[in-house]
């Protein structure tokens, strides 16, 4: 039943972990000590790949053998219950590959880019130290737990160890959350492509290219996804060149030129049909689609940054630390903390840690490299995004991130503002870049996506040159994110739909059959309704609507992680392993006071939604109009909306609260027992079911 | 060499099918034979489109 013992290192291993050591200490010190010489971004990528190496081998160890106890000749679920299908013993690296398929998304690429406003450092800083004792330990112990247990979910995990109604919340919680991430994700895509008819053209494109791909895989050659994914890829290419010819018509252009609310029923109506086709028709072959475009960009970036070893532009720090930034609201505890939530610690994944990968794992010797490694792959991931949002020029990245409200809305309002917060810039710079990547106007583009792509294209054609490349890789790199939230809408709507009957069922038992049309179309139209009615309060938003949702997502999936956090505290006092209580606990204690912090300042005060609202009703009872709101009618939707984001806001601290009282609950009984109390299945070993 | 490339080519192809919720045709072929010799095998295709179904059938399987 012992853990295997560490065994001694060698001194060669010493010499080397020493010179990693060395090398990462430098080039931290140049990332963070360096002032008034722009660096190059190659440090801060250097200093983060010795920081994730050796978190992964020391405290990524030190969690496997001290905290989990895992144990190599332990019989894990995937040898216990294999079924061929769901439950199946899988060589390491590629449950590897599945899993950081699973938990890279589109948040890693977004957040950070928010988050330069405050300067590159602050960001790093966060993503590093939060990847190493927060976000990969928690990744790493919700596998560890649901591999004791079956591989079962993390709702399961939570009623088990804390009880039904802990349970229930959680599930709300979760819910909520999802609806929330639809919202927030459609909305990036609304952004990038307002009147974009370019990159609304090649996105509409992809929905006739699964119909093509799907047909294809159904009766032409069943199940040959990398054969139909080469065919989907080479027509999406297609259709970024066709977009050009489409952008440059004047008769076909002004078809696919749509502005933010006309985009957002689009989507509202694409969620509402998609959902509740068959998915071999739409769904699977998109899914497929995004999930290789994902893989091959994210090693695209890593190759152009490496290649073009682009300078940091950004200052280490700006003056938007104070909380004044354009970009989101609010000071840099704990606003930074929200901002970037996926990288550093995502709720989300304690979903996927405890899902198909725990039924997939062939030991429990392999979950540290799964687990903690994976995570540490996705801080990569953002650290590039930050990498390529610090490259651009500053004035650029404010002129694309800053609402109209804030920065105005012609060239000239915006050059002049941006460069007296000291980031100079001319209107003809701001033109250039637009008229480089194909678009009529670079403002107002919040939301990551298209920084992210401006930032990739200029890389990529550092490194490629040639005309009209810089379009072209921006417009690929539009459609490779729009891809992959539009297959995120589709499935998490399907996701929230079975998650909204189940809840429902508690309430009227028929409604939890999932095989009723009655059932499914009632669950679909709320979930629809649910993430639709942020999307548009989003596109109608006088900040632009990143500036308002951004936060409210960041709290609800730091909130998710806290959670998470809190079970594996839990647990670890349950195991009476009380002395390292503090690796899951002063993670989850961070996470709480941030997420309560933030929500408050959200509620209360100058940022909050409170103050918005009471700024819009007292205009409008003395009968004016405050931008964007036209009509009285549109300033009375504007005060709504904001009175709706407080409930969320409010509701969330609620969940934090409740879950906390539940945990400390469970905390207290646990420790005042002298003998372990945690669900964990017997012990079986793995010698006596295999061979 | 060549059985290296092979390895490394199924090694890709496994990995590209198991992200997309495809788990190994010829694994669930063998563990059927081995343990459940009274029931059908199903073809690829029968195998695949089970399997597709099954991905979404609302277990959460991705992040944002």
């Amino acid at each position: 039943m012992q853990a295997a013992v560490i065994p001694k290192p060698s001194p060669a291993s010493k010499i080397l972990w020493a010179a990693i050591a060395i090398v990462g200490a430098f080039c931290l010190g140049v990332v963070a000590l360096r002032r008034g010489e722009p660096i190059n971004a190659i440090w801060l990528v250097a200093a983060s790949i010795a920081i994730f190496v050796i978190g992964y081998r020391f405290y990524g160890k030190f969690v496997e053998h001290s905290v989990l106890k895992l144990d190599p000749t332990r019989a894990p679920p995937s040898v216990l219950r294999n079924d061929g299908l769901d439950y199946v013993p899988t060589d390491k690296w590629v449950v590897f590959g599945h899993h950081f398929a699973a938990i890279a998304g589109a948040g890693p690429l977004v957040g950070p880019v928010l988050a330069a406003q405050m300067g590159y450092l602050p960001g790093t800083i966060w993503i590093l130290f939060g990847v190493v004792f927060a976000g990969a330990v928690q990744d790493f112990m919700i596998l560890g737990l649901s591999l004791r247990r079956d591989a079962r979910s993390l709702g399961h995990m939570l009623r088990e160890e804390l009880g039904p109604v802990p349970g229930i919340v959680a599930m709300i919680g979760v819910l909520v959350l999802m609806m929330i991430v639809l919202a927030v994700l459609a909305l990036v895509v609304v952004k990038a492509l307002t009147h974009s008819p370019w990159g609304t053209f090649t996105v509409a494109a992809t929905i006739p290219i699964a119909f093509l791909m799907g047909g294809y895989m159904r009766w032409f050659r069943p199940g040959r996804i990398l054969e139909v994914s080469l065919i989907g890829l080479v027509l999406l290419l297609a259709s970024i060149w066709a977009g050009k010819f489409v952008a440059d018509s004047a008769t076909l252009a002004p078809l696919f030129d749509f502005d933010a609310k006309a985009l957002a029923w689009w989507l509202i109506a694409y969620g509402s049909c998609a959902s509740v086709l068959p998915v071999w028709l739409l769904l699977a072959p998109r899914d497929y689609l995004s999930t290789f475009l994902k893989i091959g960009t994210i090693a695209l970036l890593a190759l152009a940054i490496f290649l073009a070893a682009p300078t940091l532009q950004l200052p280490a720090v700006t003056k938007f630390i104070d909380g004044t930034g354009p970009v989101f609201a609010g000071n840099l505890f704990p606003f930074l903390f929200i901002t970037i939530a996926c990288g550093a610690v995502s709720g989300w994944h304690s979903i996927i840690a405890s899902g198909t990968t725990p039924k997939l794992l062939a030991n429990e010797g392999q979950a540290r490299m799964v687990g903690y490694g994976g995570m540490l792959m996705e801080a990569f991931v953002a650290i590039m995004a930050l990498v390529a949002a610090a490259s651009l020029h500053p004035g650029v990245y404010f002129a694309m991130n800053s609402p109209g409200a804030i920065v105005g809305t012609t060239v000239q309002e915006a050059a002049t503002t941006i460069s007296q917060w000291g980031f100079v810039v001319t209107p003809d710079e701001l033109l250039q870049t637009a008229k480089d990547i194909g678009e009529s106007s670079i403002l107002g583009r919040a939301g990551g996506a298209p920084t992210l792509a401006v930032g990739m294209a200029q890389l990529l054609h550092n490194i490629i040159p040639g005309e009209g490349m810089v379009a072209f890789w921006y417009h690929y790199a539009i459609l490779f994110e729009a891809l992959f939230i539009l297959t995120t809408v589709d499935a998490g709507t399907r996701v929230g739909r079975f998650m909204i009957q189940e809840i429902a069922g508690l309430i009227h038992k028929p409604l939890q059959e999932t095989e009723s049309w009655t059932g499914n179309l009632l669950a679909t139209a709320v979930c629809v309704a649910l993430w639709g009615y942020f999307l548009y309060q989003g596109a109608v938003d006088p900040l632009g609507g990143i500036n308002t949702l951004w936060p409210l997502f960041g709290i609800a999936n730091q909130m998710l992680a806290a959670i998470a956090l809190m079970l594996a505290t839990v647990v670890v006092v349950k195991l009476k392993r009380e002395r390292y209580v503090w690796v899951p606990g002063l993670p989850a204690l961070w996470l709480i006071v941030c997420t309560l912090t933030a929500g408050y300042e959200k509620l209360v005060g100058p940022i909050s939604f409170t103050a918005a609202a009471n700024k819009y009703s007292a205009a409008m009872q003395q009968g004016q109009l405050l931008a964007p709101a036209k009509s009285a009618a549109e300033m009375q939707r504007i005060v709504t909306n904001n009175y709706v984001d407080m409930v969320m806001t409010g509701l969330f601290m609620a969940l934090v609260v409740a879950m906390v009282l539940f945990c400390l609950r469970a905390l207290v009984k646990a420790w005042q027992t002298n003998h372990p109390t945690a669900h964990e299945e017997p012990y079986v070993a793995l010698s006596s079911v295999v061979g | 060499m060549n059985a290296t490339l092979q390895s490394v080519r199924k090694w890709a192809v496994q990995t590209a099918r198991l992200c997309c919720g495809v788990p190994d045709y010829d694994v669930y072929v063998k563990h059927l034979r081995e343990h459940h010799p009274e029931r059908k095998v199903p073809s690829y295709k029968e195998f695949f489109r089970e399997r597709q179904e099954a991905r979404y059938k609302g277990t959460g399987g991705r992040c944002c």
